[in-house]
């Protein structure tokens, strides 16, 4: 039971992250959404590469014994650099829509074309 | 963004060299122990984000031209990519590990098993760690600047 | 070394070269755009020339039945399941041809089209990051290496959709994009997880032999094919794709039909080849669920360009239609394969579909070119502003009604002979599905007409008497396309036979490419 505490942790972050995006209001916090959905799939990524009392997959002075997975935690690496590509990307969009619009609100964002 | 109060901007100070020489061995040892060219970089980017808070934009684009940064972004990752290059132009394959087995720069074969970290390995990896951590620190505070320039213009118009 | 011998190297390492050298290019842009701005344009144009032209090497050598696999980093191939490996096959090349042709187009087009911009060695390095990204998507054998692409394309396609900061709108439409692309990028990711949480593998040969059909695989189809059709602005998750297209550079639009397209080719791969071993089992519901998307994407692309008044957005609609016949084409193509007796409707209903993509990316690209040049001309793109420009913009007239006749199916273009083929095959599926089929076309063209009407005929307005011809660049950009559109109408049969036949046959003959990795597989018909 106490090994399924991770993968509630993944659902739960990834449908809080959803309802961020569908739900809420504010531009930033669609963004906080969106990494928060990030971090649950980074999440079951790491927690699909863990055995029970493995160690750190670390070759240097390794006392010995079983070694969790590297590979998802490779992966969840490169998603993580890319996460920080998506959030600058994002935020710097955010920075500009606010220049233009003087507000974060998605309903006061749009309006007639121009 | 103008900056913070003189105890920020000392402690700021004494803390920044003590970051960036940790960021630079997290990417030096990227092959050897967890880390490498991204983890590196973005803890010496944020020891240079630390910098911008405490000093303000407008003292740190006096000092820092992001135009230089994002050349020093360009020469990171043209230096990956020519290093995977040069592991075709060996003769082998694209991304191949060609510095492994000629034991010059870092080009030692570790002994198998569990041992002491040797800094002299990896081949190419170092290398590729190294250009990535350039590309990493230059590109993360690059973004920072930026931003925080922008933010600062906006709040001068009010 | 004689030239033979350069040329088979080339074309051993040609696969990892195709993407290395727009991303090579990419960082080496901004470092050129110091000298000189001419410099820099010759010079992408040159690195996607070349790119290109690798492109052309290798799918000339993969339609006459290889598969090419290019291990990274290792000489010897004892081990591939385990290093990141891109597996070119035919349906491979063929999306590869699409997207090269269309960013080659595109920086031609740009080299006027954007001169007046600042920032354009980032925009360059932007649409050279795209070029590499959607390039990956379609060479990679790897599903996580095939989500990392994903995201380069989506990452560096948003900040074009955003390009022009100045206008509201398009900083909205590249956020829109933005999100949506995350979100489904990360339902990517997490049935890639789902994949090696059971198989404990990322390469998609070997997932396609190790797939079990369990619960979760059937929850990572969903999520993979409702993320990728998301992408690819199937209806009913198409409501980023008018916005972006509309707000986008016109260049910028260009690249981005490659860019949806290479995701349809995602959700193709994941059916065909992941999911592989369905076709024999229960495919009838995969490719229903393609027809039924593909006829609702048609009607409701359709029937919403027909009320646009931008005339950006109008071709964004039709663009989204025409992604329907697409999927009806391949859908078809997944229904009727069971049938032993149908085999050569399905094959024909495969092979409309896949020519239709190429098609499709030639003739909403060279409408999207027209729309931009006469933004360019004229800065309007509203149709109820614009008015008698045939006086003024006599080739932009021509292309304008060849990328018309073209995109609405009219018989001496490359539209007509792949929708053709669609009408025929999914006629004996189902002669409704035929009949709507036509429909949408008809109804394209009535668009189309009426915004032919609007923007060149009628009566002078007087301000746009100093309207003049848009310069070279583009008239060549768009005389490219045009030409290619005109040959492939006049020659459908050769490039059927040539290319298309290929792709579709790669697709159905799934073992082959799961083969090639996996010497032991015996599925696959």
């Amino acid at each position: 039971m106490i090994f399924n505490i991770p993968f509630i942790a993944v659902a739960a972050l990834i449908l809080i992250g959803l309802y961020a995006v569908i739900f809420k209001r504010n531009l930033i916090k669609m963004v906080i959404g969106i990494t928060l959905i990030e971090s649950g799939v980074n999440l079951f990524l790491i927690t699909l590469g863990y055995r029970e009392g493995s160690i750190a997959p670390i070759y240097t002075s390794s006392p010995g014994g079983i070694m969790a997975l590297p590979v998802p935690q490779a992966l969840t690496l490169t998603s993580i650099v890319i996460g920080v590509a998506v959030l600058a990307l994002m935020l710097s969009l955010v920075i500009h829509i606010y220049r233009h619009y003087g507000t974060l609100d998605v309903r006061k964002i749009g309006g007639p074309e121009e | 963004m103008s900056g913070m109060s003189k105890i920020v901007k000392t402690i700021s100070s004494i803390t920044f060299p003590l970051i960036t020489i940790y960021g630079l061995y997290v990417i030096a040892h990227g092959h050897l122990t967890p880390g490498g060219g991204f983890q590196g970089g973005a803890i010496v980017a944020s020891g240079c984000a630390m910098m911008l808070v405490s000093y303000g934009s407008i003292w740190i684009v006096s000092r820092v031209k992001e135009k230089n940064l994002s050349i020093l972004e360009s020469l990171g990752a043209v230096c990956f990519i020519l290093l995977a290059l040069l592991g075709l132009g060996f003769g082998a394959v694209f991304f191949n590990n060609f510095l492994v087995g000629t034991n010059s720069l870092f080009g030692v074969v570790p002994a198998a098993g569990s041992g002491l970290a040797d800094i002299n390995t990896g081949g190419v990896i170092p290398l590729m760690n190294f250009a990535v951590g350039l590309k990493v620190i230059a590109g993360l505070f690059g973004i920072v600047l930026v931003m925080a320039h922008a933010s600062r213009t906006k709040g001068e118009k009010k | 070394m004689n030239v033979a011998d350069l040329i088979d190297l080339l074309l051993q390492h040609s696969p990892a070269l195709i993407v290395a050298v727009p991303l090579l290019g990419a960082f080496i842009t901004p470092l050129i755009s110091r000298l000189n701005d001419k410099v820099r344009n010759v010079f992408v144009i040159l690195t996607l020339g070349l790119t290109a032209s690798l492109v052309f090497l290798l799918a000339s050598d993969v339609f006459t039945g290889n598969i090419h696999t290019y291990i990274f980093g290792s000489q010897d191939l004892a081990l591939p399941v385990v290093r990141i490996l891109f597996e070119v096959d035919a349906m491979s090349a063929f999306m590869a041809i699409i997207s090269v042709i269309l960013s080659l187009v595109a920086v031609i087009y740009s080299w006027s089209f954007m001169k007046e911009n600042t920032g354009l060695d980032k925009y360059y390095t932007l649409i050279l990051l795209m070029t590499a990204g959607m390039l990956g998507m379609e060479l990679t054998g790897d599903l996580f290496n095939f989500f990392v692409f994903l995201e380069i394309t989506s990452i560096s396609s948003a900040a074009l959709v955003a390009f022009w900061t100045n206008k509201a709108k398009s900083v909205e439409a590249g956020f829109k994009y933005i999100v949506i692309s995350t979100i489904g990028a990360l339902f990517i990711l997490f049935s890639i997880a789902l994949f090696y949480g059971q198989y404990n593998a990322l390469n998609m040969a070997m997932i396609a032999s190790a797939m079990q059909y369990t619960f979760l695989d059937k929850i990572a189809l969903v999520l993979l094919i409702a993320a990728l059709a998301m992408k690819a602005g199937v209806v009913p998750m198409h409501m980023w794709l008018p916005d972006a297209y509309s707000k986008a550079p016109s260049s910028v639009t260009l690249i981005l039909v490659g860019a949806t397209q290479a995701s349809l080719y995602g959700v193709f791969r994941v059916c065909f080849t992941i999911y592989g071993g369905a076709i024999n089992l229960s495919s009838i519901s995969i490719g229903w669920i393609l027809v039924i998307l593909g006829i609702i994407t048609m009607l409701l692309g359709v029937a919403m360009a027909i009320i646009q008044t931008d005339f950006k957005r109008l071709i964004a609609f039709s663009a989204v239609a025409e992604i329907g016949y697409m999927l009806l084409g391949i859908g078809t193509g997944l229904v009727v394969m069971l049938n032993p007796e149908m085999t050569a409707t399905g094959l024909a209903a495969m092979k409309g579909g896949i020519f239709h993509i190429m098609n499709d990316a030639l003739d909403v690209g060279l409408l999207f070119l027209v729309a931009g040049a006469i933004y360019y001309a004229t800065k309007e793109t509203s149709l109820n502003k614009l008015g008698g420009l045939a006086r003024n913009m006599k080739y932009t007239t021509v292309f304008f009604i060849i990328g018309l006749l073209a995109v609405s199916g009219m018989p001496p273009m490359n539209g007509f002979a792949s929708k053709l083929l669609i009408y025929e095959s999914t006629y004996q599926l189902n002669p409704i599905l035929s009949i709507i089929a036509i429909l949408s076309s008809i109804m394209l063209l009535a668009v189309f007409v009426k915004v032919f009407h609007s923007a060149f005929l009628g009566p002078a307005l007087p301000k746009f008497e100093n309207v003049k011809e848009v310069p070279k660049s583009m008239l060549i950009a768009m005389g490219t396309i045009a030409t290619i559109i005109i040959i492939f109408g006049l020659f459908p049969e050769i490039i059927v036979n040539s290319i298309v036949e290929p792709a579709a046959n790669a697709l159905i003959n799934y073992g082959d490419y799961v083969r090639e990795v996996i010497p032991s597989f015996t599925g696959g018909v």
